[in-house]
């Protein structure tokens, strides 16, 4: 056994990484642990010509298939969507795209405006100043003013528009429907030592520049810096508890293999919507039969995942191509609830420049664009750097059924049980796919499209984990209080997107982040009273 | 080339790398017209052979499955019987199949040769990067001019 330290945090991802920097002001003892590296970034498939095949190999963003020894296995055999996540320092900032927005004031009130779900209970005034915290630590490339959206200013101007851009700029405005640069956390410019946007092509398998704002090279530098101590390759498997039903410390599987336990005076769970469900229900007890923290039954149930549509097309002009940070400009057009679309909530169109040259000629063959034989030469080059389009992240709204449990068989490396998912898509979400697909087409050919291919929901593309350890104020319903903490256990506190009461119809990393910001500061302000 | 971190299974044996080359060859012949070789191609066929990483049993099983719907040997059919069985392997579409096709594109696509009849040097993205062009921010003009469109929560 070692020391106690004062403040255990458990994952070094977007939301780790944020609370151990605002947290270690208080000069506190604080430990994270990290069951995945320090990533390299001169390692980074950018740097070789092999780049795209390592994006389905060892950088894949599916576990299963990417399947490094950090990764643990998730049985997703009951959902239609998989799992996309990474563990390293940095977590899954290391393979996300970088788009970067933020809720609107009406996604913290889904109850109180359309009836459904729950309301918050926080607001977006609220988080108002964490969401601005969080962007001078990471830096936001976009562009003020963007009628969607309460006024907030970007750190950097916005990436550029490029010929994705005016052909999709082009198709918004013949429609008369709403864009905006996408606000991004990539720098566009040199940005607090890291240095800008050389357009790799490359975000979702870790950024070789360090243009894009991942955690290992914004939060936690500073972290370490001002005491934090990082451990990595140190797996947890439970969160243990004493005899007053306070959470006392972590059993850890350190980077020999060898079985630890940090005694700990407050743990914070910061593993994502899966992760953070999984320890929970892996420290189950005596004092806690269902799982740590889970009086309610809450604890992995609301998971989701933002049902995604891909709607691409291919034009007779050139379009960015390979070239370029995916990012480029999105539309909320169709964000705010609308009941004669037919469904509830709504969706963010994220509109993406382009493939590589390999992904094109792969899609191509799945797809049926693309023949075997003579004809293959002429085709691909119809394809190649002439596509285009859009993603649209419909919002998913909690139900119970959803939900992570233990895999009775399934064990990760050190012997821990699995998460197994079981999830379906509602049919409000199945009717908002199909509108985003509708609309996503009329744009692509407003802008010239003679092609258009379609995907919804994708399949590959469960990158937002959210709701499975959901805050509330009411005990019998959540997971944790209104700033965070266990309703169960005093000492026991969540940052990540577990605690997210509805999901908005976009990309959840910012408000993540602010929000373990705020709970950050909720505990330094109560620091004499923190277990009251 | 290649860096796959996974462990590869056994290789490929010989007649399975024959039947591979075959199929390479039929899947990108080369072209004279736009200058580049075929998939089957000495240095394309060598990439894929380092390659096959954690894919290597997979690839093994989708060529044991075409062996087996040319009823022993593919590569012992002669040409018609070879595009008439590789096209019922390819409708299928296995698993197996689709890693294996995916590893032609992605030795294929990476080859200098073709890479500069694509107009693209022959290199990788970092560090060098690419040129985005800023583009016309004038398209943003009729946007700017819109209402706001969020929702006052209470």
């Amino acid at each position: 056994m070692t020391d106690t330290v004062d403040v255990l945090i458990i994952g070094a991802g977007a939301s780790g990484a944020a609370v151990a920097w605002s947290l270690a002001e208080t000069k506190m003892r604080i430990v994270c642990l990290e069951q995945g590296d320090w990533m390299n970034p001169a390692a980074y498939p950018a740097s070789g010509r092999d780049w795209e095949a390592r994006q389905l190999g060892d950088f894949a963003i599916n576990p299963n298939r990417r399947a490094r020894a950090a990764d643990y296995p998730i049985n997703e055999d009951n959902s239609p969507i998989k799992v996309g996540n990474f563990n390293a320092v940095g977590g899954s900032t290391i393979l996300y795209a970088g788009h970067f927005p933020r809720f609107h004031p009406s996604d913290f009130r889904v109850r109180s405006l359309d009836g459904v779900a729950d309301d918050w209970p926080l607001d977006y005034a609220t988080l108002e100043p964490f969401y601005a915290e969080n962007d001078r630590v990471m830096g936001v490339s976009g562009l003020a003013g963007d009628p969607a959206y309460p006024p907030h200013e970007a750190t950097m101007p916005p990436l550029p528009l490029g010929r994705s851009g005016r052909i999709l700029a082009r198709g918004m405005n013949a429609m008369g429907w709403h864009w905006w640069p996408s606000d991004s956390a990539i720098a566009s410019t040199d940005y607090e030592g890291r240095a800008g946007c050389i357009n790799l092509a490359h975000c979702t398998s870790g950024c070789a520049q360090g243009a894009k704002a991942s955690t290992d090279i914004t939060y936690w530098p500073q972290a370490i810096r001002a005491g934090v101590e990082l451990r990595t390759r140190c797996r947890v498997r439970e969160i243990t508890t004493n005899a007053e039903g306070m959470a006392s410390g972590v059993v850890y599987y350190d980077a020999e293999g060898v079985e630890r336990f940090q005694a700990a005076e407050v743990v914070i769970l910061a593993c994502n919507g899966i992760g953070t469900p999984r320890i929970l229900l892996n420290s189950a007890s005596g004092r806690f039969p269902r799982g740590l923290a889970n009086t309610s039954d809450q604890v992995g149930r609301n998971l989701m995942f933002h049902p995604y549509a891909a709607i691409h097309g291919y034009f007779d002009e050139e379009t960015d191509g390979y070239r370029g940070p995916g990012n480029c400009i999105w539309s909320q057009e169709f964000y705010e609830s609308d009941p004669s679309r037919g469904f509830l909530r709504g969706y963010t169109f994220e509109f993406v420049r382009g493939q590589g040259a390999v992904m094109a000629a792969v899609q191509g063959m799945q797809t049926g664009r693309l023949p075997w034989g003579a004809a293959h030469h002429a085709a691909y080059r119809k394809l190649h750097a002439h596509r285009t389009g859009m993603v649209a992240i419909c919002e998913d709204l909690p139900e119970a059924h959803n939900r992570v449990t233990l895999d009775p068989v399934l064990k990760d490396g050190h012997g821990i049980p699995a998460p197994k998912l079981h999830y379906t898509l509602s049919e409000n979400s199945r009717r908002m796919l199909d509108h985003a697909v509708a609309r996503g087409s009329e744009i692509l050919r407003a802008a010239g499209a003679r092609d258009i291919a379609t995907e919804a929901p994708i399949q590959s593309n469960g990158v937002h984990l959210m709701g499975t350890a959901r805050m509330g104020t009411n005990p019998e319903r959540s997971v944790v209080n209104e700033w965070g903490r266990s309703h169960d256990v005093r000492n026991l506190f969540i940052v990540d997107g577990s605690i997210f009461v509805t999901s908005a119809g976009l990309n959840p990393t910012r408000t993540i982040q602010a929000l373990a910001l705020y709970i950050a500061d909720q505990m330094k302000r109560r620091l004499s009273t923190l277990f009251d | 080339m290649a860096s796959d971190d996974a462990a590869p299974g056994p290789g490929l044996t010989d007649a399975a790398r024959h039947a591979l080359r075959q199929v390479a060859a039929m899947m990108i012949p080369a072209s004279a017209e736009y200058r580049v070789p075929g998939a089957d191609d000495e240095l394309v066929f060598a990439d894929m052979l380092r390659s096959t990483g954690r894919d290597t049993a997979a690839i093994a099983r989708a060529l044991a499955d075409l062996d087996a719907r040319a009823g022993g040997s593919f590569a012992g059919l002669d040409a018609a019987r070879r595009e008439a069985v590789a096209g019922e392997w390819r409708a299928a579409a296995s698993p197996d199949f689709i890693l294996l096709q995916r590893l032609v594109l992605q030795c294929y696509y990476r080859d200098d040769r073709v890479m500069r009849s694509l107009d693209m040097e022959p290199r990788p993205p970092f560090p060098k990067g690419h040129v985005v062009e800023q583009g016309d921010w004038s398209l943003l003009d009729p946007v700017r001019k819109r209402a706001r469109m969020w929702r006052d929560a209470p």
